[in-house]
């Protein structure tokens, strides 16, 4: 049927009353959401575009049976709201703040990890989408189109473009999955190919990394060993000079992993057929299908 | 975010971590004071003056000298002040000495390296340790990597001491030692957590023959998204002068920049499309001129002092606008096009390509403008264009 989120989807959204929370409410809402309460501390009982805010997260699961809920809270607040939705057992948490502490998430993953009633997407994530079913985040809803091909994604805008190119094409998208550019997230590729491998209605899949890190090797060790549906992938970064933003010390432990060559060999290696620019995306996942 | 190497100690000393007793000079003259005054203090005639920049490998460069007396601690200081140093790390521009530490000299008896990083495998403050002190790590975790003992802090208990003599054994530490080490290691771990560091680097990190253990280098960086939480501290102990102008500006306006050699300027939503339009414009041939991500949230303002920011460049001779709208709205962007074309008098050409969120909106505000812009359907048209106009 698609993964993570379909029509019985029910959202709560964490922040909702702010600008950006807002704003993405009402395309969420325009784009056939079930958004079903808000949550801002202080502002319960009152409501914004016919949805009712509640002021803790516990609040809204026992009046709305929310089963999803999407973050929108500034930075100093956020690594909060992941644990306050984690206490009240959401199933889904999609993080879309940019430029959360690391030591906050660090705090919060041990805290994922330690049970296994929540799933965190994110955060510094586009969010999740099954089209024509649910839109959570942030993504234009208007360039997806339903279908068969799966999109998990460390960048926000290039799920978009990949997204764009299968449109374009005639192919529509099971789900499209951001899972964010952070060091420290909550869902990693491999999680989500797990639930693409399952998937009946999954055909293939796109899989867009960027430079940092070693995810993206892992994924392709693991697509390697378990994947059952071809996979067109991309690296973005392959001009990037080395060292900014990048620590010095950081770069040992990963042991000279992090380039945009090594994740394509590494992908190429297990039989993923990557892009050779982001244009090329959508017809290299054609070509696979 | 970078300190210096003093900074750090000082935020070292603040957490209980042994550092060689030192003064921070701005001048040749302080230095001679400072050498002066640790001689007295310490009876010890050996001093070292370090160069203050935000880079490793100072060492090798010249930037490190070990001296005797006042006397030689003042030429040490005339010779390095004011050079331009230049290692692996700065660039082959290098970096222009404007502080330097003078420092008490201490009896070596071995070099060890020690470093705490976030680790995203483990997802965890990873501590290293190694008895390969004064090296260049990478090498040591090239070709000896059993000589490199890592550990990882559980965040629900923090670091225990199992940990700590684990690392302490494999370095082959005396108990005296031990004692002193688990000391400095603590205070190393309760100053990373709280200070929201990304790195601290201690290398080398000495044994002395009284079984001493000293950080006689530190390195500290900081988490940037943690400025919040230390915004005041933070900006106290920033050097504008060893960050790019740009960029500094560029983070003013709220934008991340980076400056590349090329001479096609990049003006992109999002870190990923940023780094691929990069990638793509050398695809078709070209040189992307920076790496701009205008972010979620830009304003029309920070879309003009964006392009402000990409024109600052001599070598900008084209500039490709690359939007795929999220949080980002076209209409948004394309209002700051139109108001930074009219504002700054473009000269060079420039070319726009805009999907997603409000795309009719933006697209109809670019062609109302009458300006010469050329518009692109996709990505890579949009390089293929822009490289193409750039050579004229």
């Amino acid at each position: 049927m698609s993964i993570l989120v379909d029509k019985n989807t029910r959202l709560v959204v964490q922040g909702m009353t702010g600008s950006v929370g807002q704003f993405h409410t009402e395309q969420m809402l325009a784009y056939g959401t079930k958004v079903v309460a808000g949550c801002t501390p202080g502002k319960g009982g009152q409501s914004l575009m016919d949805v009712p805010i509640y002021d803790t997260m516990r609040d809204v699961v026992k009046q709305t049976g929310a089963n999803a809920s999407c973050i929108f809270v500034p930075p100093p607040f956020a690594a909060d709201a992941i644990l306050e939705a984690v206490d009240a057992e959401v199933p889904l948490v999609v993080c879309i703040t940019e430029g959360i502490p690391v030591m906050d998430m660090i705090k919060v993953r041990r805290v994922l990890d330690s049970q296994n009633k929540t799933r965190l997407i994110g955060p510094n994530c586009p969010g999740v989408i099954t089209p024509d079913q649910c839109k959570i985040g942030i993504m234009p809803g208007h360039v997806h189109k339903a279908g068969r091909v799966g999109v998990v994604s460390k960048s926000g805008t290039l799920t978009y473009e990949a997204v764009g190119q299968l449109t374009a094409l005639g192919i529509g998208q099971s789900t499209a999955v951001g899972i964010g550019g952070d060091p420290i997230n909550g869902t990693d590729f491999i999680d989500v190919l797990k639930l693409f491998n399952d998937d009946p209605n999954t055909d293939g899949v796109i899989l867009i990394g960027e430079i940092g890190g070693n995810a993206e090797e892992q994924a392709a060790a693991w697509i390697k060993e378990q994947f059952k549906k071809p996979v067109a992938g991309f690296i973005a970064g392959r001009t990037a000079p080395p060292g900014k933003r990048m620590g010095h010390a950081g770069a040992i432990i990963s042991g000279g992993k992090g380039t945009a060559d090594a994740k394509i060999e590494a992908l190429e290696d297990a039989g993923v057929k990557v892009a050779p620019t982001p244009s090329d995306m959508g017809t290299t996942l054609q070509s696979l299908l | 975010m970078n300190i210096h190497e003093y900074q750090a100690k000082e935020l070292y000393r603040k957490y209980g971590i042994p550092v060689p007793q030192g003064i921070a000079c701005m001048s040749p003259a302080e230095a001679t004071a400072a050498a002066k005054k640790l001689i007295d203090e310490t009876g010890n005639e050996v001093v070292v003056v370090k160069a203050q920049i935000h880079a490793g490998g100072r060492g090798k460069a010249g930037g490190v000298k070990v001296v005797r007396g006042v006397d030689a601690a003042t030429a040490a200081a005339n010779e390095i002040f004011g050079k331009t140093l230049i290692t692996h790390q700065t660039g082959p521009e290098g970096k222009v000495v404007q502080r330097l530490l003078v420092e008490q000299g201490l009896a070596i008896k071995s070099e060890l390296y020690l470093a705490l990083v976030v680790d995203r495998e483990s997802r965890r403050i990873a501590i290293m340790a190694s008895t390969e002190g004064g090296m260049d790590i990478e090498e040591v975790a090239a070709s000896t990597p059993e000589k490199i003992h890592t550990i990882s802090i559980d965040p629900a208990v923090g670091l225990q001491g199992y940990q700590v003599r684990q690392l302490a054994f494999g370095l082959g530490l005396s108990k005296q030692e031990q004692k002193n080490f688990s000391k400095l290691l603590g205070g190393l771990a309760k100053l990373f957590e709280k200070e929201d560091c990304s790195i601290a680097e201690i290398n080398p990190l000495i044994l002395t023959e009284d079984e001493q253990v000293i950080a006689l280098d530190a390195k500290v960086n900081f988490d940037s998204n943690a400025e919040f939480r230390h915004k005041a501290f933070w900006d106290s102990v920033r050097d504008l002068s060893e960050e790019a102008p740009t960029e500094t500006e560029a983070k003013e306006a709220g934008l991340s920049f980076i400056q590349l050699d090329g001479n096609i300027g990049c003006l992109v939503n999002g870190a990923g499309l940023a780094m691929s339009t990069m990638d793509t414009i050398k695809y078709y041939g070209g040189e992307p001129a920076n790496f701009l991500d205008v972010g979620g949230g830009a304003s029309q303002e920070a879309v003009t002092q964006a392009f402000r920011i990409i024109l600052e460049s001599d070598a900008v001779q084209g500039i490709f606008v690359n939007i795929f709208g999220g949080i980002m709205r076209c209409d948004t962007i394309a209002n700051g096009v139109v108001a930074a074309t009219k504002e700054l008098g473009l000269t060079v050409p420039l070319v726009v390509r805009l999907e997603g969120t409000k795309v009719e909106e933006g697209r109809k505000i670019l062609d109302g403008s009458e300006l010469a812009i050329t518009s692109a359907a996709t990505m890579a048209e949009g390089a293929k264009k822009i490289v193409e106009l750039a050579k004229g």
